[in-house]
């Protein structure tokens, strides 16, 4: 007993563990992205995305002093700060790289030729010199500060509102959801008539019907890309939004009918004969009984379809043209990464666009999925 | 509201035959049982006069009018699934209207035909409630309820049930007897399992045999009383009734029979003076049996007994043969274990049976 008890706890733990790690594992990079996408090209450069989150005390990169110089005792001043959108704090500076930490705030120093700099801890500088500063070189502040997190929408506006050719993500975005929204919905609505016929309606060649389709889950996706392509191209449709569809809906279908009938053949047979003995017509035991008592298989099915469309690259490639009325998430992001390959910001925020989708779908969804997934795995 | 009535209805999945020969008249107002061993095919017949199995061969007629090829719903009969096969999705309400709506029945007729079922079956306070959110014995009583509202000329129940636990069983066993007696024109058909089902709701019952055809028909007591033959008499009745091998050394209107390595076997089964040598079997039910000390048809060693309370079931083993015989006497009598007990039974109660036939039906 004490040793199954035992074995069982451990094995608990290691299911724990896994999934911590598969959780931590998908959790992170996604949270990195995010906190990225809101950074500046600047931030990302000098720290990582955990250090935004939190105040950090950071050596700045040098500050030249700028500003009008007046009159005042005698002396010419010039003030002004370090950090004209404010709440940072000093804990030390300097005015040389050699000495970066030379001086706290308040300290006076002296920099020669009579002239003196003062830094408070706010960051507001006061330059005194004896002589007029017009026409000089200005020294420079090599401040260490505590910033607190900075976030900015910038990014986003970029990529969502920018009209450079080939990298307009909000483009990208509707033409993504205009490929997608379609190709999830026109497979499912075949799929499900089709799923009720061979589960339920009694005709000669059902099963080796069944079994064409488990054969054409197995049919690789590139294989039939380019004859698909030229078929399109024949028939005269071309590239364009109406072949995608219909090539999604084709790759699509067979796991589709795969997926419902199994789900379909588990509903018990008695409630169907009953509608039968009720009057239902085929049509109507459809769409009142096996429709309904099949949501979780559809939604299931739907969201696997979605994510698959949302996510692609290579069937867009193959199939819509490259102008930015056709381009796609994906592609808008291949586009990115070679014109905007160096701008992290850009590429986090595009990113971010991208999989905004899926896992807005996913959180709202997976009770289906689960459910879905189950299907016909287990009675 | 319907007669029904089945001539040489016979069916088969490829070369088995499943259902042979069955011819039935059902008039209106019976409430018909069909019993049988598992896989006898009983659930098949009802499920092809309900028309959901096609027939392979012969005609069903309800009212006169041939059905073979009418379709389910067009038959007029409403049917109880074992399984009550309620529409998950749907309240207790929209079960019940689901096939009046499709029928196109006005809402008034609808809301009118549910609130009557409702009442009968006492399901008012349900009607919005889903079936997950119901008792079995609620939802056997939506799923008879389904039936009502129809308001069908038959109505057919497969072992409706035997889901419920024994309590229940027997309330909803009265409860559909009270409901053919609130509807006493109403046609049931009646699929069962259970011997107490069977005896006490059924006008007529009908036993079905594996690959025989029906093995009798007849009410009740016919049946326990004067079963037609071997089968038949072992099937009603629990424990099932005892045969005994012997021959006929007496004939006339009391028949004598010389039961191997037992006594003589008096019956009031009329027997002429050619049937004398004859080798029969002498079915004595085990509730029959009555202890006695001289004359025995049969004793022997008790080998188990079973104290039930109100009776008890005496196991004996026999010499030549495989069966034992099983006796039940009211009373405890536990301490007969072990012992030699005589038996005999009143010649009214020994049936004789001839090649499997009775000789009550020759
Ligand atoms: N589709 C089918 N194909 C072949 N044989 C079948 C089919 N359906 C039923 N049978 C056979 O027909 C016989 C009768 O089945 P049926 O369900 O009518 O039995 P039943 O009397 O209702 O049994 P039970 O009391 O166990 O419910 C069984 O032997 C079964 O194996
Ligand atoms: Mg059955």
């Amino acid at each position: 007993m004490e040793s199954i008890a035992g074995r069982k706890s451990a094995l608990v733990w290691a299911v724990h563990i896994s999934v911590l790690a598969l959780v931590l594992l998908w959790v992170v990079p996604t949270f990195g992205l995010l906190v990225s996408s809101f950074r500046t090209g600047d931030q990302i450069a000098s720290s990582g995305w955990w250090s935004a989150l939190s105040t950090q005390e950071q050596s700045l990169s040098p500050i030249r002093v700028e500003g009008d110089e007046v009159q005042k005792d005698g002396a010419y001043v010039i003030e002004g700060t370090l950090f004209p959108r404010g709440a940072s704090t000093v804990s030390a500076w300097g005015t040389s790289s050699r000495a970066i930490d030379a001086y706290v705030p308040g300290d006076t120093a002296e920099l020669g030729d009579g002239q003196s700099l003062t830094l408070d801890d706010k960051g507001n500088y006061v330059l005194t010199s004896p002589t007029s500063l017009e026409g000089t070189r200005l020294p420079r502040i090599f401040a260490t500060a505590s910033q607190p997190p900075e976030f900015t929408l910038n990014n986003y506006q970029t990529v969502l509102f920018g009209q450079t050719t080939g990298t307009s993500i909000g483009r990208a975005f509707l033409n993504t959801a205009t490929v997608s929204i379609p190709a999830t919905i026109i497979p499912i609505l075949i799929a499900a008539f089709a799923a009720y016929a061979l589960a339920w309606m009694n005709f000669p060649g059902r099963a080796l019907l069944v079994a064409a389709v488990v054969g054409l889950l197995v049919v690789p996706l590139q294989l039939a890309l380019i004859p698909l392509l030229q078929f399109h191209n024949w028939i005269g449709i071309g590239k364009g939004y109406l072949g995608i569809w219909m090539a999604h809906t084709g790759f699509g279908l067979p796991l589709a009918i795969y997926l419902l009938r199994n789900y379909m053949v588990g509903l018990p047979r008695d409630i169907i004969e009953n509608a039968r003995v009720d009057g239902a017509t085929e049509f109507q035991i459809f769409t009142r009984i096996i429709l309904p008592l099949s949501f979780p298989a559809l939604a299931s099915f739907a969201i696997f379809q979605f994510l698959w469309t949302w996510n692609d690259l290579l069937v867009a490639l193959v199939f819509l043209g490259t102008g930015d009325s056709q381009l796609v998430l994906t592609a808008a992001l291949v586009n990115l990464l070679g014109s905007r390959g160096g701008d992290w910001e850009i590429l986090a925020a595009s990113a971010f666009v991208s999989i905004a989708v899926p896992l807005f779908v996913f959180f709202a969804m997976q009770k289906y999925l689960v459910r879905g997934l189950l299907a016909g795995s287990v009675k | 509201m319907a007669d029904l009535k089945l001539t040489h209805v016979e069916k088969a999945y490829g070369e088995v035959k499943i259902l042979k020969d069955i011819n039935l008249d059902i008039k209106q107002g019976e409430l018909i049982v069909f019993v049988g061993p598992s896989g006898c095919g009983k659930s098949t017949l009802l499920r092809m006069i309900a028309g959901l199995e096609s027939i392979t061969s012969g005609v069903l007629e309800i009212d006169g009018q041939r059905m073979n090829d009418v379709p389910p719903a067009e038959r007029g009969i409403a049917m109880v699934f074992q399984s009550y096969a309620l529409y998950p999705h749907m309240t207790v309400r929209d079960n019940m209207a689901f096939s009046l709506k499709i029928a196109r029945k006005s809402p008034e007729e609808i809301d009118k035909a549910i609130t009557r079922a409702a009442e009968i079956l006492q399901l008012t306070p349900y009607l919005d409630r889903l079936p997950k959110a119901l008792s079995g014995g609620q939802r056997q009583r939506v799923a008879i309820g389904r039936a009502i509202v129809r308001d069908p000329k038959v109505y057919l129940f497969d072992e409706p049930l035997s889901n419920l636990d024994a309590a229940l069983r027997v309330a909803t066993r009265i409860e559909i007897a009270q409901l053919k007696e609130n509807m006493p024109e109403s046609t049931m058909i009646y699929v069962t399992h259970d011997q107490v089902e069977a005896m006490t709701l059924a006008s007529r019952i009908v036993v079905l045999t594996v690959g025989e055809g029906i093995g009798q028909v007849g009410t009740p007591l016919e049946l326990y009383e004067r079963p037609e033959n071997e089968f038949v008499a072992q099937f009603i009745g629990s424990p099932a009734m005892n045969l005994l091998d012997g021959e006929i050394v007496q004939t006339g209107a009391e028949t004598v029979v010389q039961i191997d390595g037992g006594g003589l076997a008096r019956s009031t089964v009329p027997t002429e003076s050619g049937d004398k040598g004859l080798k029969v079997r002498a079915g004595i039910r085990p509730e029959d049996f009555i202890p006695t000390d001289s004359d025995a048809i049969f004793s022997g060693e008790v080998e188990i007994t079973e104290a039930l309370g109100e009776v008890t079931q005496l196991y004996f083993r026999r010499n030549g043969s495989d069966h034992g015989l099983i006796a039940k006497l009211p009373g405890i009598h536990a301490n007969l274990r072990r012992t030699t007990v005589s038996l005999t039974a009143a010649p009214e109660k020994v049936h004789l049976f001839h090649n499997g036939r009775s000789l009550l039906y020759r």
